[in-house]
């Protein structure tokens, strides 16, 4: 298998506080890869080094083959992010954020069309490709940012914490979404602190005050720490 | 990579559907543009003199010596080449032209009413109408001084002045030039700045961030926007002078349309320098009032140049309205073209690259 995400002994510190200390792992291509957590244990810091928006402080890592600490720009080029906080133009259409940030990664207007058109009738929204994205509630402003990060067919799309403050319903469409794009070849990473979410994932790294304390799949970490659910695993470990 | 068309397409969307800024746009320069303050009245001391002295006598030497001993004057040259005294009015060297004609001190003796020719360039309506009134007085006092020792009088009206470049000495034509200047500094420096650091407060600016748009290309989305808009107030502030105070530039239009662009550039990129360097809007907006108040203060908006001490004007060598300022006034009332003012258009064209340049650099996508 082809490792898209390889880290060694990567740290991020704040002062003397060390947001992220010293985490190795490494992600497979085409795996859904959880990146689970408490709030503040590191989760989005750790992947703000990953897409190159933030420079590690030790440590080395590669993301799509690049460098992270001298290649942030080409990494930028091979990969998907949604943040955790919504960061589209709210006073923008739905279309228009489409369009913008695929121009942004070098499509034209025909392929931006055509692209946008098929995403939006993926989910079913093609009826509002028009509206104001302010306007827009929640959850549809979630799956909006999603069909963004991945507008233009990245290897490796970070979605942070896409499930924060959506219905289970919504929750649900959404995981059905990531498995689709990872069926489709491409690498996902998700950070979430929804310990039932975890079990949709391939394999789960769990972060504890910036290092991580365990990686495997699901079923294997049940098994290891005796639990029933992924609940359980996380309360364990995190006592 | 062609994504600066997206960008672009993007601000201007952005400013079209904001319910405020098109409105500031439109309405801000027309209703200050009306609103024109009331002259404030300067002291005029230092006020350069050139004396073209074509007499030689007794009388115009202690003219000269009268005009030298005055707090308010500087004789800097005395001449009787009238055409050398004019070479330095224009060079902006001398603000005053006190001319003797030949046959002076025979004329004044023998009754003949002795005429004093003075000049001023009242491109700076103050300096030259009070320092006119002072020399008048001078030479006045002087002559009469003269005339008592000999037991004569003096006509009472000895002297005739004349202004030129703003001849009818009105206040209004040396500000509306520069309440031009004030507002394209207003909108070239505020709404960019408050633009970029909207964008970090509302969090856009990191998903721009993990894409791999150039720091160039992004700065430029940025900065075209508003040197347009900056455009846009010039031309409403240029219609407004000629239809309501009936005041169009002497000199080309497109000598303050080409100043207007290299100043709106280099300003709008000072702009985002400072929205780079900071995290919220009070910030950006404090530190760049700080520096709009220092530019209107000490590019000799309001007060001339001239008066500063000279410490303060070798400071303002690195103020870009300055030579805006100074481009604009010459355009507007003297005529002056793009070749004579070339030193300050080169001054505007480095600001506006080195601005520009440091903006695009200063913006950090990895942090």
């Amino acid at each position: 298998m082809d490792k898209v995400i390889e880290v060694h002994n990567l740290t991020k510190r704040f002062g003397s506080f060390a947001a992220v200390d010293a985490i190795s792992f490494s992600v497979d291509k085409g795996e859904i890869f959880g990146f689970l957590g408490a709030n503040g244990a590191g989760k989005t810091t750790a992947m703000r080094m990953l897409c190159g928006l933030s420079y590690p402080s030790e440590g080395s890592g590669r993301v799509a083959g690049f460098d992270v600490m001298t290649e942030g720009e080409r990494i930028k080029r091979r990969i998907g992010y949604m943040s955790q906080r919504f960061s589209l133009y709210e006073d923008l259409t739905v279309f228009e954020n489409m369009q913008l940030f695929g121009g942004i990664y070098g499509m034209d207007d025909s392929r931006i069309k055509r692209r946008s058109a098929e995403l939006l009738e993926r989910v079913r929204f093609s009826g509002h490709r028009d509206d104001i994205v302010g306007s827009l509630p929640l959850g549809w402003k979630q799956k909006l940012a999603f069909l963004v990060a991945t507008m233009h067919d990245p290897e490796i799309v970070f979605l942070d914490e896409p499930t924060g403050g959506v219905d289970p319903i919504t929750r649900r469409q959404f995981w059905m979404m990531i498995r689709e794009a990872s069926s489709a070849g491409t690498t996902m990473f998700v950070t979430t602190h929804y310990m039932d979410e975890a079990e949709y994932c391939d394999r789960v790294s769990i972060m504890v005050d910036g290092r991580i304390k365990a990686l495997d799949s699901p079923e294997a970490l049940k098994r290891a720490y005796g639990a029933a659910s992924m609940n359980e695993v996380f309360v364990k470990l995190c006592r | 990579m062609g994504c600066l068309k997206y960008l672009l397409r993007k601000e201007f969307t952005q400013f079209r559907r904001n319910k405020f800024l098109p409105r500031l746009v439109f309405v801000f320069p027309i209703v200050v543009m009306l609103i024109v303050p009331l002259i404030a009245n300067m002291d005029v001391k230092g006020v350069n003199i050139a004396l073209v002295d074509s007499d030689h006598s007794e009388v115009s030497s202690r003219l000269v010596s009268h005009l030298d001993a005055s707090p308010y004057f500087k004789v800097k040259m005395v001449t009787p080449d009238y055409n050398a005294a004019w070479r330095l009015l224009e060079e902006g060297r001398a603000d005053i032209i006190v001319s003797l004609p030949e046959g002076f001190e025979r004329g004044m003796f023998s009754g003949d009413t002795p005429k004093v020719k003075v000049d001023a360039n009242a491109v700076n309506a103050t300096k030259s109408g009070l320092g006119s009134q002072y020399v008048i007085m001078t030479i006045v006092s002087a002559l009469s001084e003269i005339a008592g020792e000999s037991g004569r009088s003096v006509s009472p009206d000895p002297v005739s002045v004349r202004y030129y470049y703003n001849e009818t000495l009105d206040y209004r034509f040396y500000m509306i030039p520069a309440f031009m200047i004030i507002l394209v500094l207003m909108v070239c420096c505020f709404i960019p700045a408050l633009n970029v650091v909207l964008e970090k407060e509302k969090g856009t600016i990191e998903q721009i961030n993990v894409t791999p748009v150039s720091k160039f290309e992004f700065t430029l989305g940025k900065l075209i926007p508003y040197w347009l808009i900056g455009i846009v107030v010039l031309t409403e502030g240029i219609l407004t002078a000629g239809f309501v105070y009936g005041l169009w530039p002497e000199g080309s239009i497109l000598a303050i349309y080409l100043a207007a662009i290299l100043f709106a550039f280099a300003m709008s990129g000072f702009a985002i320098i400072i929205a780079n360097g900071s995290d919220t809007m009070q910030q950006s907006i404090f530190v760049l009032f700080f520096f709009v108040m220092i530019f209107m203060l000490m590019s000799g908006l309001l007060t001339p140049l001239g008066s500063m001490p000279q410490w303060a004007r070798g400071i303002t060598v690195v103020f870009p309205p300055r030579y805006f300022v100074e481009i604009m006034r010459a355009v507007y009332l003297k005529g002056a073209s793009v070749a004579e003012l070339g030193v300050d258009y080169l001054a505007l064209a480095a600001f506006a690259a080195v601005f520009g340049l440091i903006a695009a650099l200063t913006y950090k996508k990895q942090g």
